[in-house]
């Protein structure tokens, strides 16, 4: 049994990291998620397991300084809140086209724009569509706890390594600025030098030596011929991922007649609305999308298979519905999918969820 | 003598350096960046830094500088090759770390990168390639274009009502503690190019010590973009680039007051 | 058991640490906890609430738009809040400030005099300490001995010499605790 602690999710994040032997973390303030890098300045890692820790002068400096070290088959994250992902677009884009494994972390906040400071999932088709140019995927891993935010910094750098990819945990400000008992993991070493010239030499920048050519990380390619190749290659990647890494719970599924799907804060206000349905005698149950992106497509539809309609919950103007709407189409099954959310850092309640239930769903 | 006689090993009077690679250069005939690489090529072979050293293209016309010298590379998106040195420095402190980087690069999009980096003191070298226009896309102008200098943003020369001034971002960042040593150097003739790889040692070496960020600006040609001849652009580069932007060391901490950081 | 508690006063009431004791108290309980806050500009002298859950088993929504218990310290909370008391939960207040006392019979309401005992104790600090002592006499949902071990993992040990005191004050809640009757 690992240490158990009260922690606020932005606080576990950075614990999560110097124990999971992250090698650095760049970022810039901004709320909600400032305890991160506060979190991590605090714990001073550079005294005990050698991470750096630094402040850049922007969004835009910390991507690439992820760029940089991340090219050096180094373990590194950074964490924002959505206005500063937004100006990470372009490093996120350069990342991905030279397949850097790294960790990125949304805390989401109220947009568009500079919007507002509380927690928000509007950010959902930035995070699985792309957000910066080309075709490309970010592995995306919804924590709906705070014990998940421990948990998933180890996945997301797992999943990164294994695909040479980036991942991102998209989360938003109240898992960030909650508390909950969390079981932080066992500390492991950082990766020494040689590890890294074992595990990652073939690609990554540690020095060029005798015997292989010169690394070069790069997303240029002025071949389109090559480029193509380059893009091919890619999806292959994603359509493996697609395969491999899908992850999603089902809770109260067996009987339910009516889905709630929903991810992060938003499944966890649906489990309280299935306490309060099920009270009143609607068999309804919850699917959880844990990757957003590779999307539970799978799940969706054989849900759709024996399901009277779904109720896609986001806290934002329905992103995700979507990607259901899409799963359920393409396994050609016509089920009433409807949408019930709140916009600009407002949270459903577990009440307003049940009644949408009723007055969509079920009245019809 | 035939030419088997001339290739003989013992009538070998130049070699390229070994870390130059045997990749044609596409850069236009005359342009400054291919002497830059040789000599960059040529220091770090001296220094023997070839394995630990990691260069950081821009983007602009030194972005395939990948291509031609033998050590490992990363390319950075535009302006951002100091942060991009900066998560590699940081994270592998005993490496040697430089950018390469034009003036639209490095000072335009990417004044804020150089400059936090300058001021943090990363212990990285930065070598700037200043030509006064963006050669890659095609003549534009640059922060660095000279007052009245015809560009193809600015047909009838640059205007410093419409345009602003031309920028001397290297008198910039020898204000910042954090650097070591800032120099301003040339390739047009035999002389310069033996001085300018003198401050390029000079600066790697530096890195090598940990002193700070050392900072090489070459005042270059481009003179497909000012459309000129290669004999003609030197002259007009010593005319008119040198009494604007003069050469030589602006800070060096061995002899001025020693540096705050590193 | 699942107690699902809002507290809401001004900023500097101590409203976030009361919960956050509260919730240390619980893991020491071996029990789940969610703390869940109001965050933002509003925690800077405006109201700040707090939602604290304490359950045997895996909490759901940190979000909630109905409480077991509500612990309110000022008249803005009062009128946000006394709706959302589950019927036959409990409304825990004190009356300092409050101009328009809980006016509902469906739900159990107490008072506690936090404000005047803390000042009587002479440290209006441990003012949040006496409104938790009040509410565990009401919802003994943890015990004293587990909020002592709560303190001591919550407070950085330059603070453990205010435990005793922390403890006398939350002693002296559950003293002063008064139920008001039902009209």
């Amino acid at each position: 049994m690992g240490e158990l602690r009260l922690m606020k999710g932005n606080e576990v994040l950075a614990e999560a990291a110097v124990r999971c032997g992250c090698d650095g973390y760049f970022g810039y303030p901004i709320t909600p998620q400032s305890e991160v890098m506060e979190t991590l300045m605090e714990l001073q890692p550079w005294t005990t397991t050698g991470m750096v820790v630094l402040q850049a002068e922007s969004e835009v400096a910390s991507i690439n300084m992820l760029y940089g070290a991340a090219a050096t088959g180094k373990k590194v994250m950074t964490s924002s809140s959505s206005p500063g992902i937004s100006l990470m677009a372009e490093g996120i884009s350069y990342i991905a086209g030279a397949e850097l494994p790294c960790l990125i972390v949304n805390v989401q906040r109220g947009g568009p724009g500079l919007g507002t400071i509380q927690p928000s999932q509007a950010d959902y088709f930035q995070a699985v569509k792309g957000g910066g140019h080309g075709d490309y995927k970010l592995i995306v891993l919804a924590p709906a706890s705070v014990q998940e935010m421990n948990d998933f910094v180890e996945l997301a750098f797992e999943l990164a390594f294994k695909y040479r990819n980036p991942a991102m945990i998209l989360t938003d400000g109240a898992i960030g600025q909650m508390m909950e008992k969390v079981e932080l993991s066992d500390h492991k070493p950082r990766w020494t030098s040689e590890e890294v010239r074992q595990k990652w030499g073939s690609w990554a920048t540690v020095g060029k030596v005798p015997g292989r050519p010169h690394n070069v990380i790069t997303s240029l390619e002025l071949d389109s011929g090559k480029m193509e190749v380059n893009n091919l290659r890619f999806q292959e990647k994603y359509r493996k991922m697609e395969a491999e890494e899908v992850r999603f719970e089902e809770i109260m599924c067996e009987d339910a007649e009516y889905i709630l799907i929903a991810f992060g804060t938003s499944s966890r206000i649906c489990q309280k609305s299935i306490e309060l349905a099920r009270a009143k005698g609607i068999k309804v149950g919850l699917l959880r999308p844990i990757t957003l992106y590779p999307f539970p497509r799978q799940a969706v539809a054989n849900l759709a298979r024996r399901a009277k309609g779904f109720l896609v919950v986001e806290m934002s103007a329905g992103q995700m519905i979507e990607d259901v709407k899409l799963a359920a189409f393409d396994a050609g099954l016509s089920l009433p999918v409807e949408y019930f959310g709140r916009m600009g850092g407002i949270l459903p309640s577990p009440g307003e969820v049940v009644e949408a239930l009723e007055e969509k769903l079920i009245k019809k | 003598m035939n030419i088997s006689d001339i290739i003989k090993p013992e009538n070998l009077v130049y070699e390229k350096s070994k870390l130059q690679l045997n990749t044609i250069m596409h850069y236009c005939p005359g342009c400054s960046n291919g002497v830059v690489h040789k000599l960059i090529s040529e220091v770090l072979e001296e220094l023997g830094l070839q394995e630990r050293t990691i260069g950081v293209s821009p983007v602009g016309c030194g972005v395939f500088a990948y291509n031609y010298i033998d050590i490992d590379w990363q390319e950075a998106a535009h302006g951002r090759a100091p942060a991009v040195a900066t998560g590699i420095v940081r994270t592998n402190p005993d490496k040697i770390v430089f950018t390469y980087q034009g003036d639209g690069d490095l000072a335009s999009i990417g004044a804020a990168e150089i400059l936090h980096a300058c001021n943090r003191g990363e212990n990285i070298v930065v070598v700037f390639i200043n030509n006064g226009i963006y050669g890659m896309t095609g003549g534009q102008m640059a922060p660095t274009t000279l007052e009245g200098q015809v560009t193809s943003t600015t047909p009838f020369g640059r205007n410093i009502d419409l345009n602003g001034y031309p920028m001397k971002i290297t008198e910039l960042i020898a204000q910042l503690p954090g650097t070591s040593y800032v120099t301003r150097q040339s390739v047009q003739t035999a002389a310069a190019v033996r001085k300018c790889k003198n401050a390029l040692r000079k600066a790697f070496q530096n890195v090598d010590q940990k002193k700070g960020t050392s900072f090489v600006e070459v005042v270059s040609t481009c003179n497909s973009g000012w459309k000129m001849s290669p004999v003609q652009a030197n002259k007009w580069m010593e005319e008119n680039m040198f009494p604007f932007y003069p050469l030589g060391d602006m800070k060096d901490s061995e002899k001025n007051a020693p540096v705050s950081k590193n | 058991m699942t107690e699902e508690i809002i507290i809401a006063g001004f900023g500097g009431q101590g409203v976030l640490s009361m919960g956050k004791i509260l919730a240390y108290s619980g893991i020491m309980e071996d029990k789940e906890v969610t703390w869940f806050p109001s965050y933002g500009p509003e925690m800077r002298g405006g109201t700040a609430n707090v939602t604290v859950i304490v359950s045997d088993g895996r909490i759901s929504s940190p979000v909630l738009h109905e409480y077991d218990t509500a612990i309110i310290l000022n008249q803005q909370s009062m009128d946000k809040f006394e709706q959302a008391v589950k019927p036959g939960g409990v409304l825990i207040y004190d009356p300092n400030g409050i101009i328009r006392p809980p006016k509902r019979t469906d739900i159990n309401i107490y008072k506690v005099e936090g404000t005047r005992a803390a000042i009587e104790m002479g440290n209006p600090k441990v003012f949040n300490m006496i409104v938790l002592g009040g509410y565990l006499k009401v919802k003994p949902v943890v015990t004293l001995q587990n909020v002592e071990r709560g303190l001591e993992k919550s407070l950085p040990p330059r603070y453990h010499n205010m435990i005793p005191l922390n403890l006398t004050a939350i002693r002296k809640g559950g003293e002063i605790l008064e139920a008001m009757p039902k009209p």
